[in-house]
This record gives C-alpha cells, structure tokens and sequence, in this order.
C-alpha cells in the first residue's frame, strides 16, 4: 500500500472533518422544523375538537370558545386576494413575457423585483394610507388589498418563469397558422402551462394565507364573524397573534390550535403544488 | 409579422390584448411608486417636524411627543446582523451538502423539508419562539454565553482588543477631517466597555439575541435555496479540473466551488439579510418591545417593524405620522439592500463569466 505522506494523511483529516461538518450543518437547518412541529402537534392537538371551527372566540376567563370568526374572515380575505390579486399577477408575468423587452416591460421587472422586497409590514401601512383613510375604518377591502399586494409580483414572477419554458416553436407554430397573437397565448400556450400556473398561484396563496403583518391595521379583526367587505375582518394570523401575546391561558391554546391548523392547511397546498409539479 | 418583442399591430383583438397588458403592467409599476408617495404623504409632518434629525434621536416617547427612531435602527441592524451571522454558515454549509455531498434522494427530501421550512408563517415562528425558544435561551443559551464571553471574561477582552485595532484606522480619518476626535485609549476604553457589555444583563429569554436565532431560522430556507441555485451554476469542469489536479473533495469544494460561486453566495446571504431586515410578526413577539437603544444583546429591544406593529393602532397624530416615518425608512433600506445585492451579483458575475 501507499506510504502517505505526512501532508497528505493531514489533507486526508481535513477533508473528512470538513464533509463531516457539512453534514452536521445540513442536519442543522432542518432540525428547527421537526421541534416547531413537534411542538404544534404538542400543545396544539389538545384544543383541536368541533368547537374550535365552529365558535367565535368566548370572552376572557372564560373555559371554551373557537376561532370560527378567523377561519371565515381568513377565508373571505383568501377570496378578494384570488379575486384581484391572482389575476393581476398573472397579467402582469403574461406582459413580462409577451413584451420582452419593451420598455413596459423593462420597467415592470424592476417594479415586480423591487415589489417582493418590500416588508409587509410596509405594504399594510399603504393599505392604511389608501383605503382605511379614506373609508375611515377598518375594513375587508383594505386588507384584501395589501395581500392582493402581497401576491401580484410572487405570481407575476411565477407565471413569467412558467410561461419561459413554452418553447418559441409553439408561438411560431400557431402564429405561421396565421392566429392572432392573443389568440395563440389564450388558446395555444396558457391551456398548456395550466398546471405550472397555477402551482405558482397555489404557492402564493399558501404565503398569502401566513400573512399577518399586513392586516394589522388594514383588516385589523373582530371577534363575532364576517359582518360584511366594509367592516373589520378577523384572520387567522392575526387571531393567533392576538391570543399568543395574551395572559390568558384558554386564549394561548387556542393560539397553539390555530397555528397547528394553519401550519396544517399551509403544508398541504405546498404538498399540493409539488403532486402538481410531478404530473406536469 | 414582428415576432420578437412586441405585438404585432393590425389586428384589433391583438391591439385590445396589448392594451390591457400594458394597462396593467403601468398600474402595478404606479402601485409601487404610489407606495412611496402615499407614506411620504402619511408621514409628512413627522418628515416636517424632525427631517432627517428623526434617525438619530435616541427618544422615543409617545406621551411626551418626542420621536427619534434611533433605538429601533439599532434594534434592525442589531438582529438582522446576528441572524446573517448565524445563517450564513449554516445556509451556504446546507446548500454545498445539498449540491455536492448527499446522494440525490437524501438531497431532494433534504430540500424538501428546508422547502417547508420556508413556508411556516412568521407567526408560528413568533408563538413557537415566546413559548419554546425563550425558555431554553433564559435557562441554558444565555447563563452559558454570560459565562464564556460575558464581561470579564478573556474572550471579550480579546474582542475589545479586536475591535479597537480593526476601527483605529477609520477613527483617525475622522480625526483627520476634523468629524471628531478620539485617541487611541478613549476608542480602546470605548470597545472594551462595548465588548464587555455584549453579553451582560440578566438573562431574560426575550431580547436582540432571540430574536436573532429566530430570523436566522427563518431566513436559512431563503438562503439556502438562493445559495443551491448559485451552486448549480457553476459548471462541472471546475468541479472536475479541482479533482482532476488531485483535490480532496473538500479541497474541491473550498477552492473551486466556493471561490468561483462567491459572488452569487455573497449576494444570496445580502438577500437573506433584506428578508430579516423586514421581517416583523416573529421579531415583534420575541424581541421584549423595549424603545431604547439596547447595550446587551441579552436587552429587550424594538426593531421599525416591530414598533409599528406594536403601536400603530393606539396612534394618532404626529405618534402616528413619526410612526409612517420609520415605515418609510424601513421600506427605503429593504429597498436599497436588495439593490445592493443584485447589483453586487451582477457586478462580480461580470468580471468572471465575460
């Protein structure tokens, strides 16, 4: 065998303890998300019954109570963002891809990058200053609003990666066929990319849906159910928030059960989209 | 027909459709400069009252009408810094074993549940923090790190010392220009006094340093993502010309993967630090809520997320205009670190790939 030098055989230890330690740093990262699900499951599985989804939330002190007013107000704000921002997004990647490198086009990329770094936090308070001040209050809209915010660069960027990979023969194709334009993008290229689509839609919805800083002040909450887009609106996240930062006991399980539920609903639209990946 | 670029003219359903693209391209584009006019508008007269004054005044007291957003600067970088520090490694680590050591099955699972990671809301980071996370930081974390590197201990002297050497040069430019004047000894006094405090203080569980665990936690899904792709990109022949000359794995990895991909990683870990910067829910729970700049990182503390989502409800007037003021701040450093990043990465990447 092969007399190793003395630089070699220490080359040799440097390079298992290095690969060694690049493990231990891979098993690192994910180490925080078994103990944040073995705990949700812990303290949050006990609250999980009938009552919880079907109950608005009982006042202090006393025993019982369910977030029955986040789950539906968390359900109507899920729909304005599907209702304006999902389409504007999709929009917005259809331009980004169709006009290339127009000038619209070159500035809307810059819009939509610049868009995703914006903090939340920050986009609620625009939601504030353009619709809560003027309707003077707390409302659905505004916080349909700032999520609709929220969504249209994760889509517009989504829908321009996907609609990227439609080979330029398939526009050529349906455009040699002397098909107009829009025509070959409705008919042609969208019912082909309609999985990828909306896997980009689902993942946005499935950040949307965590959102809580945006609606602090724009949907703010409520504690007997949705009465109506015009008046406050309770959430999940913010409910959750709410009771995790109370010294009431019931409230803090009740806190547990809503972000096991919504962790729970969050991971099953990921889990959704990647089923979708691997059909397409 | 012009296929390339723009839509052909002619046809009126093509026309239309151009139209509404635009249409909506240019409103997405107004809406994000609306952004910046709407909370220049919203807060006007704390921009008036104080100017650019506002960021370095060290009060901040609502009843007495007095805002400086000082304490909260401080609190941002503070955990934002303590968070890359502590995702960098791990992230770009993850993403080499991801890319260059697991086999591919562990590997995908791997990033699958990295993938997961990312899509846990910041509120359930928040509640699993204040709950789980503080407790273990009080009771084992912040007793062991007060021993170790607290004040009078040798490490934080040697940090001291560190830090005064590291500084010296820039303190004397300032002398130079006549923008201050320290001595060698008074900036030493200076350093040590910092160094030392960095780890004093009862151990409180909430604070700067849990909250920086905490957004470091988040921000590894991101970096690490961001960091795997900038690892794809480096072609094979680098990898293969580092092992052809008789590398080490390791050897392969240090000195051409990681050096070749610098640039992309640098500027994954500067948007990473973007994401922390703006990160509010999970920080506004851990960090203790405290409007003074903190000494200690074991010190309550306030973040300008954090202090709008606290008190932006219970506001009015100039509390609340000084309060859109931080916002706008907040939103003009997320702005200009993610602008930084990505002009870094194609700065360096043009050097390289040309």
């Amino acid at each position: 065998m092969l007399e190793l030098s003395a630089r070699d055989r220490r080359r040799r230890v440097t390079n298992v303890i290095a690969i060694g330690a690049l493990c231990v740093l891979g098993f690192l990262a994910i180490t925080p998300l078994f103990f944040i699900f073995s705990y949700l499951i812990l303290r949050g599985w006990g609250g999980l019954s009938l009552d919880f989804f079907l109950e608005i939330p009982k006042p202090v002190g006393e025993e019982g109570g369910g977030m029955a007013n986040a789950i539906s107000g968390s359900l109507v704000l899920l729909s304005l963002t599907a209702a304006f921002g999902v389409p504007i997004g999709m929009l917005c990647g259809i331009a980004l891809s169709e006009l290339k490198n127009s000038f619209t086009a070159r500035v809307l990329r810059v819009a939509v990058d610049l868009l995703t770094s914006v903090p939340s936090i920050v986009i609620g308070l625009f939601a504030y200053a353009v619709i809560v001040v003027p309707m003077k209050g707390y409302s659905a809209w505004a916080g349909g609003f700032a999520l609709s915010i929220v969504t249209v660069p994760i889509v517009a960027r989504s829908t321009e990666e996907i609609l990227k990979l439609v080979p330029r023969t398939v526009h050529e194709a349906g455009l040699a066929l002397g098909i107009p334009r829009y025509k070959v993008l409705l008919r042609l290229i969208l019912p082909g990319v309609r999985s990828g689509i909306l896997t980009g839609v689902l993942l946005a919805m499935a950040r949307v849906s965590g959102e809580t800083a945006p609606l602090l002040f724009t949907a703010f909450s409520n504690s007997f159910g949705f009465r109506g887009l015009s008046s406050p609106t309770a959430s999940l996240p913010v409910q959750i928030y709410t009771y995790a930062t109370s010294h009431d006991e019931t409230w803090r399980q009740l806190a547990w059960t809503g972000a096991l539920v919504l962790v729970f609903v969050v991971f099953c639209l990921n889990l959704l989209t990647r089923f979708l990946v691997r059909k397409s | 027909m012009n296929i390339k670029g723009r839509i052909a003219p002619g046809n009126l359903g093509d026309r239309t459709f151009g139209f509404i693209l635009r249409f909506f391209s240019w409103a997405t584009i107004a809406l994000f400069l609306g952004m910046l006019v709407f909370l220049a508008q919203l807060s006007w007269e704390a921009i008036q009252t104080y100017g650019p004054k506002f960021w370095a005044g060290t009060d901040w007291n609502p009843p007495m009408e007095e805002f400086g957003a000082a304490p909260f600067i401080v609190g941002t970088l503070a955990s934002s810094l303590i968070a890359v520090l502590i995702a960098a490694p791990v992230s770009v680590g993850t993403a080499v074993f991801l890319r260059e050591i697991a086999p591919r099955q562990l590997s995908s699972f791997v990033a699958f549940l990295v993938e997961l990671l990312a899509a846990i809301p910041s509120v359930v980071y928040g509640l699993w923090g204040v709950f789980v996370l503080a407790p273990v930081m009080r009771d084992q974390v912040q007793p062991f790190l007060a021993e170790w590197f607290g004040p009078e201990t040798y490490f934080a002297s040697a940090l001291g010392h560190l830090a005064t050497a590291f500084i010296y040069p820039f303190s004397l430019i300032g002398n130079l220009f006549g923008v201050w004047q320290i001595s060698l000894s008074e900036l030493s006094v200076k350093m040590m006094a910092i160094a030392h405090g960095l780890f004093d203080g009862p151990p409180l569980g909430l604070g700067l340093l849990t909250s920086g665990v905490v957004l470091a936690i988040m921000i590894i899904p991101t970096v690490t993502a961001l960091s795997r792709e900038v690892l794809m990109t480096v072609p094979d022949s680098v990898r293969e010309g580092a092992l052809g000359l008789g590398a080490t794995r390791w050897e392969m990895i240090r000195i051409a993967l990681l050096r070749t991909a610098r640039a992309g990683l640098v500027g994954s870990v500067i948007l990473g630090l973007g994401r922390a910067i703006g990160e509010t829910m999970a920080v506004t729970m851990v960090i203790g809520n405290r409007n003074v700049i903190p000494n200690s990182l074991f010190e309550p503390a306030q973040t300008m997320a954090s202090v709008i989502a606290n008190e932006y409800n219970e506001s009015d007037g100039l509390h609340l205009s000084s309060l859109a003021f931080v916002g706008l701040s907040l939103f003009l450093i997320a702005l200009f670190v993610n602008l930084f990043a990505r002009l870094l990465v194609r700065y360096l990447e043009r050097g390289r790939y040309a």
